[in-house]
């Protein structure tokens, strides 16, 4: 509402309220018109409108410059807070969905994440468990070898004496038969002989 | 009717000079209806001035009342008038409320009805059709009595046509007036009427009187219940109706 033209507006009322106080006046005065139906006694009419007049236009010029534009300044200060309010709520509830997304998606992520580690730790795992059994696999398997060495070795020496014990006892036994000693030459001769015929 | 006691009905009515007031021979005295003009003014401006001055935005009872008062008149000023009218709510809203609070304070026993008068409604209804005189010519000139004259009419019945419509808009501050004033007037007699035969029929004496005097009384109650709904039937009547003639002279094609 513009002020300017209400209190334009305001000044034309007080024009027209004063014409009929001006026009009532004329037809006041009318003595002697006595116990009249008072609503229409001529007498008391410029005493209404000129009260009248002063109480709407006093009523009018507080309505128009203060009641009104207050009331309705509060009117619209309502409007305008309820729409900011449910404004900042709508952004809120944007923001906590936005974060709710954004957990989501960081959740998804780290379970992707914690999938691949714990397979490369499987991984890393099998492979060391390998790797040991591979070095203790080899160190068993050398052992054996040198153990199966070590008793052909054995055996071998063991052969060998055999061998000499047995000439030495061809040779004890040929003499003592004989009387005779036969040569270490023959009597090995005759023990490999004998060996080699099982 | 007996005259005898307070049971003439038109005592009611009577003006009484409280402050003698008597500049250049004009009697401007202070009367009883001045002192009712200046309560119905006091009261209007207690709801929406003083209701209105806390600024609160969770508003308490008399700002409720005072928001709920201003968003009735506003809602009724855009919805004959439309946007535009907003310039003249001020005025139908003093109106409305000036003749509402001064209907409303003459329902209280012993008090005087400011619109009892055809002074003050005459005055008012004056006042409405010479705003939408004035501000019809300033605002649009010579169009503005394009208001008698109907569109679409045939040229042989136009002269009828704007007579018809001439006659309709010099009778609008009579029958404006006279409504108001008709029925508050009408409605405290009846009151009155009612209320006073509930005494004369106390007061005779008779057993027969007696029996019946509930019957006038429970009349008076039903129709003090029926004159709350008039006083604000007809403020908002008038209220409407000022709307109405001012859209006339906010757009006068029609």
């Amino acid at each position: 509402m513009p002020l300017r033209s209400a209190t334009v507006f305001g000044r034309g009322l007080a024009v027209t309220a004063a014409l009929f106080v001006a026009g009532a006046a004329q037809a006041a005065p009318q003595p002697g018109a006595k116990a009249a139906f008072p609503p229409f006694d001529a007498s008391t009419f410029a005493g209404q409108l000129f009260w009248l007049a002063l109480t709407f236009g006093l009523l009018y010029w507080l309505m128009s410059t203060i009641a009104l534009p207050r009331v309705g300044a509060i009117l619209a200060d309502r409007a305008s807070t309820i729409a900011r309010d449910l404004d900042n709520a709508a952004a809120m509830q944007a923001k906590a969905e936005e974060t709710a997304q954004a957990y989501e998606t960081a959740l998804t992520e780290a379970r992707k994440n914690a999938q691949s580690i714990a397979q490369a730790a499987r991984d890393a795992g099998a492979k060391a468990s390998d790797e040991r059994r591979r070095v203790v696999e080899a160190d068993l398997s050398a052992r054996l070898e040198q153990a199966e060495a070590q008793i052909a070795a054995t055996r071998t020496a063991a052969m060998t004496n055999v061998r000499d014990l047995g000439s030495d006892v061809a040779i004890a036994i040929v003499t003592k038969l004989t009387g005779q000693a036969p040569s270490a030459t023959e009597a090995n001769a005759a023990v490999d002989q004998a060996l080699a015929r099982g | 009717m007996a005259a005898g006691g307070g049971i003439d009905p038109i005592h009611q009515f009577e003006i009484k000079p409280l402050i003698g007031l008597r500049p250049f021979g004009l009697d401007l005295s202070f009367t009883n209806a001045s002192l009712f003009m200046v309560l119905t003014v006091a009261a209007i401006t207690a709801i929406m001035v003083y209701g209105s001055s806390q600024r609160a935005t969770v508003p308490g009872r008399l700002q409720s009342l005072a928001e709920m008062i201003y968003e009735f008149v506003a809602s009724t000023v855009t919805g004959v008038m439309g946007k535009d009218g907003m310039r003249f709510f001020p005025f139908v809203f003093s109106l409305f409320m000036f003749v509402l609070m001064a209907n409303m304070l003459g329902m209280i026993p012993g008090s005087f009805t400011v619109t009892s008068h055809i002074v003050v409604t005459a005055a008012f209804a004056f006042l409405v059709i010479g705003v939408v005189l004035v501000y019809g010519i300033v605002k649009h000139g010579s169009h503005f009595f394009g208001l008698f004259v109907p569109s679409g009419v045939p040229g042989w019945l136009l002269p009828f046509m704007v007579l018809i419509e001439a006659v309709s808009f010099v009778s609008r501050p009579i029958s404006l007036s006279l409504r108001l004033f008709g029925n508050m007037l009408a409605g405290h007699i009846a009151l009155k009427v009612f209320g006073g035969f509930v005494v004369a029929l106390l007061a005779g004496g008779s057993v027969f009187g007696m029996v019946i005097a509930p019957l006038p009384l429970l009349l008076a109650i039903a129709l003090t219940a029926l004159e709350f709904l008039v006083a604000f039937l007809q403020a908002y009547v008038f209220a409407i109706l000022t709307c109405v003639y001012l859209n006339d002279a906010l757009h006068p094609g029609h």
